[in-house]
């Protein structure tokens, strides 16, 4: 599998999948966010990564086991977390009631730390709101960082990524799944519907 | 999930969602701040025509750690002692904005009727109805044996799991009692065995389809080695002949169906003993065992908030058309990632937010 | 000049089709050529096309809660007794649990005097055992029995006369006057706080039981205090196997017993309350599927001798709360004889002559109601109802013509409708609508407002 192009295949089907990501790409992408986050933060001391349920725990597990072979002296295992923010959305009487996620934090604690979200798609930003608000009950971190694998646009509120897997132009009619071998049994990114 | 009026209503499924969502709020209890801006905006009722200050309390803390507004609506002193009707009380609360109420009345059927008379929009929450059900005590106590009994170090609450091949034994005053009737049928539901431990006297006349068994003798029961007792609270006045004279003396009750010291030494290490509370030191349970390491009666209460909390979480989140036995998924255990049906799968639609 | 009326092709007791002329008060003539008999000019003679219909004595309620005086905004004797016109009665009986109570000749011959000027229905009230109802004096009984009321029917229904003793005194008293005593069979200490048939759907909802041996242990002791002063007794609202048992046993015996069962006992069971709507709480309850079968077939072989409604009408209020809130009772009047045709007749257990004996003949004959309960021939009094077995509606108690709307039969649909309801010749209803006196302004609206 190849890096796809975001814009669809016209002479694909209507409701086939696009494969924007293989199982290589994600792993580069998460290798040169690993390499990012070190250079920004000069080393990583104090790096705590914390996973948005329900994808984005499996993507901090990689992501911390990166850190961890890069840097000498990272165990990964103490960095990583989870973080659900469910109870922390703004929109849950508008959608089925969502099933609450696990919230792990390593035992080191996240105050005085450098925490990177991560999550697997960046899209209204509505998530991260609801993760730094959540963030806030637990601790006080020196500083909140963002790693999101797809950045898909269609910002609702001033949220930016700090480290970004692949940029994805979409329409909003389209739908953006990230598949992870942890979870869906194969890794990759694929984009669905949306205009022929 | 509608509304909460029975553990009949909830399906393995249901049930197992509702503990699993309590091990998450359960979780977040240990913080130091302990409040979640969840249920912001929204109104709980504490609707109590019959006095129960812990159950009260419990619900109160629950709504209010997930930020609700809390309305105690007591019937001591209020209009409803005066004479007004449940339905003028519902149709009060449906004006007020009421999204849950919260009822514990003491004729049987009274959040049944509440809940699909048409007199209000609330999510009803069954807190204990005359003789019927409880089912936020059942949960709490099927929360409490799963995390004692089920529990392992990467699963402290034993998230997942049922109660299969567990056994339960429920001593006391089975046929007055709410906790009883809950108890049998959530514990069935979740897999465990069941035993009724009771004076003849105290057992209901059609207890022959409920889905337990059914024993005179507590000695013969404990013999079994029980993973789990639950001791039920007997009123003292169920023996005089007003209430009907159910056993001639507290002593010859304690005597027979007391748990004391030395039946404790009877039973396995890894049981546990419950008690609903609030608990006759001394008729049904003894001090020894009550104050005994296997006691797990304070832990019932703390997880009752958890397990209230989730119920409120489960009842009040959603847009509504939630089906109630939706599948339990994402529930993580902590540090460990599990597979998550694929329909759970992270996507973003239009409209959707992410 | 009264109408006369020809019914046409018409089935006495669901037998062979023929002509009933009903004019001046009796029937005047039976037969194909019964119209002849008519001396009116044809202007004055309403022809009813009966084809396919089933004609019967006029009904007889041994068991009427008229709820007038005390209770007038559950039910009025107007309101009530044209409810019995609409279900096909021409004489009920008003159970005493006044207020005040039916103890007195006073209270009786009121009521009785009530239900003559309202017309629908001869009303017989029923007297009261004892002083209020208190289980504790008898009540005057002579005095009622003597009064204009003619009361036979003693009852503390209701509550059970439960002292053995006043039991006792009350079924050799009555026997001076022909009486009966009609026994609410509930023993008091068992069915203290009850609320539902005892068993495996009380111990899973959680309501108090009612259990069936409260009512057959007071039946139980009732025949032999019966037999041992021989006496007259009649058991009211029959709701057990049990009890269809010991009735049978009794009467095997030859106690002079007598029996009624109400429509609500032939088809619902306590599978009902499941729902916690107090409109299925009853008094005896409504009991299991084994008990409906038990008291069907002791209806059809005669163990049981009457059908009686038990009609208890009760305000919205009453019955718009929680169940344990609740009062006890249903109506019953508009419904019962669809409910006998569809347990009885259109299960093959009873035929049309069988509905005729336990819904007229026997309960006349136990309460000594003179001309009712006739067979049908020339020269007796015109008290008919005209059923049309085929019709089919859905119970909508809003649309009743009692004041009172707890039918636990709503939305349901029953076969059969009265079509005409003949009170010595007169048509208190025709078309299945009563036929309101427009000269009483009580009726200008169509319907009975107290």
């Amino acid at each position: 599998m190849t890096s796809g192009t975001p814009v669809p295949d016209d002479t694909a089907a209507a409701t086939a999948a696009t494969v924007v990501l293989g199982e290589q790409d994600v792993a580069r992408a998460l290798t040169r966010i690993a390499h990012e986050i070190l250079e920004r933060n000069k080393g990583g001391d104090d790096l705590v990564v914390l996973g948005i349920p329900t994808r984005g725990v499996p993507l901090a597990h990689r992501l911390a086991a990166r850190l961890a072979a890069v840097e000498p002296g990272l165990v990964a295992e103490d960095l990583v977390g989870s973080l659900d923010v469910t109870m922390y959305r703004d929109d849950l009487a508008q959608h089925p009631t969502r099933t609450i996620g696990a919230t792990s934090v390593p035992a080191r604690g996240i105050d005085g730390k450098v925490v990177v979200l991560v999550d697997d798609v960046l899209y209204s930003g509505r998530t991260i709101r609801a993760a730094l608000d959540a963030l806030n009950d637990l601790g006080r971190p020196r500083a909140v960082q963002l790693a999101a694998l797809v950045d898909r646009g269609h910002r609702e509120l001033p949220i930016r990524a700090d480290f970004v897997g692949k940029n994805l132009p979409t329409s909003t009619a389209e739908r953006v799944r990230v598949l992870l071998a942890e979870t869906d049994g194969r890794t990759e990114v694929v984009i669905e519907g949306g205009p022929r | 999930m509608r509304h909460l009026l029975s553990t009949t209503d909830l399906d393995r499924a249901a049930a197992i969602r509702v503990l699993d969502t309590a091990a998450q709020m359960a979780a977040t209890q240990g913080r130091q701040i302990k409040k979640l801006p969840t249920l912001r905006g929204r109104t709980v009722v504490n609707l109590f025509f019959e006095d129960s200050t812990r159950t009260r309390i419990s619900f109160e803390t629950a709504a209010k750690r997930l930020s609700a507004d809390v309305i105690n609506f007591s019937a001591k002193g209020s209009s409803v002692s005066k004479g007004e009707s449940l339905k003028d009380t519902a149709l009060t609360l449906q004006a007020m904005g009421a999204d849950a109420i919260v009822i514990r009345h003491q004729a049987s059927g009274a959040p049944h009727t509440l809940a699909h008379a048409g007199w209000t929009e609330a999510a009803v929450v069954n807190a204990g109805d005359g003789m019927h059900q409880h089912p936020t005590q059942a949960l709490l106590d099927a929360f409490t044996i799963r995390r004692h009994l089920t529990g392992t170090a990467t699963n402290p609450d034993g998230v997942g799991h049922d109660l299969a091949g567990l056994h339960v034994a429920v001593v006391g005053d089975v046929l007055h009692s709410r906790v009883a009737r809950s108890n049998v049928d959530l514990l069935h539901t979740l897999g465990a065995e069941v035993t009724l431990v009771a004076p003849p006297t105290l057992l209901p006349v059609g207890v022959g389809p409920w889905p337990a068994a059914v024993s005179y003798r507590l000695d013969d029961v404990l013999a079994q080695g029980p993973d789990a007792v639950m001791m039920l609270r007997v009123q003292r006045e169920r023996m005089s002949t007003a209430g009907g004279g159910f056993f001639p003396s507290p002593l010859e009750y304690t005597r027979l169906y007391g748990l004391d010291a030395r039946r404790l030494a009877t039973l396995p290490d890894h049981s546990i003993v419950l008690h609903p509370g609030p608990m006759n030191r001394g008729l049904e349970i003894s001090a020894d065992a009550a104050d005994s390491p296997r006691a797990v009666i304070v832990e019932q209460v703390a997880n009752g908030v958890a397990v209230r909390m989730a119920v409120l979480y489960l009842l009040l989140s959603g847009d509504g058309d939630t089906p109630g036995a939706a599948p339990a998924t994402g529930a993580v255990p902590a540090l460990t990632s599990t597979s998550t049906p694929a329909t759970a799968a992270t996507t973003t639609t239009a409209g959707a937010t992410a | 000049m009264t109408a006369q009326y020809l019914l046409k092709d018409v089935r006495p007791l669901g037998g062979e089709p023929t002509d009933v002329l009903v004019a001046g008060g009796l029937v005047a003539a039976i037969g194909p050529d019964a119209g002849d008999a008519s001396e009116n000019a044809p202007d004055d003679l309403e022809v009813i096309d009966a084809t396919g219909m089933v004609l019967l004595p006029g009904l007889v309620d041994l068991h009427t809660h008229l709820r007038e005086p005390g209770r007038e905004d559950a039910e009025t004797i107007a309101s009530g007794t044209r409810a019995g016109a609409a279900g096909g009665f021409t004489a009920v009986h008003a159970m005493a649990n006044t207020t005040p109570t039916q103890d007195t000749a006073g209270v009786v011959e009121q009521v009785w005097r009530l239900g003559a000027q309202a017309g629908w229905t001869d009303v017989h009230p029923v007297g009261a055992v004892s002083v209020g109802l208190a289980g504790e004096h008898l009540a005057e009984l002579g005095a009622m029995a003597d009064s204009a009321a003619r009361v036979r029917v003693f009852s503390d229904d209701g509550k059970c006369v439960h002292d053995p003793v006043l039991m006792r005194r009350a079924l050799e008293y009555v026997k001076a006057f022909d009486g009966v005593i009609a026994q609410h069979a509930q023993e008091p200490r068992l069915t203290q706080g009850a609320q539902m048939h005892e068993g495996v759907v009380s111990a899973e909802i959680g309501l108090a039981g009612w259990p069936a041996v409260a009512e057959e242990a007071i039946i139980a002791r009732d025949v032999l205090l019966a037999e041992h002063v021989g006496s007259r007794l009649h058991v009211c609202h029959l709701s057990t196997a049990g009890s269809v048992e010991i009735i049978r046993w009794a009467k095997s015996r030859g106690i002079a017993v007598t029996a009624e069962v109400t429509p609500h006992h032939l088809v619902l069971t306590d599978e009902e309350a499941r729902g916690y709507d107090p409109v299925f709480k009853v008094n005896p309850p409504l009991r299991t599927q084994a008990d409906v079968d038990a008291v069907r077939e002791g209806l059809a072989d005669g163990t049981i001798d009457i059908v009686a409604t038990d009609h208890a009408p009760h305000t919205r209020e009453d019955k718009d709360c929680e169940w344990a809130a609740a009062a006890f009772g249903m109506t019953g009047l508009e419904t019962a004889l669809s409910v006998v045709q569809q347990t009885m007749v259109d299960t093959g257990r009873m035929t049309w002559a069988d509905v005729a004996r336990v819904l007229s003949t026997n309960p006349a004959r136990i309460g000594r109601v003179e001309g009712h309960g006739r067979p049908i021939a020339v020269g007796e009094p015109a008290n008919l109802v005209l059923v049309d077995p085929d019709q089919r509606r859905v119970v909508e108690p809003a649309r009743q013509a009692t004041a009172s709307t707890n039918s636990p039969l709503r939305g349901r649909e029953l076969p059969g409708a009265v079509v005409a309801t003949f009170l010595r010749g007169r048509a208190t209803v025709l078309d299945g609508v009563p036929q309101d006196d427009p000269a009483d302004p009580r009726y200008a609206a169509g319907r009975v407002t107290p």
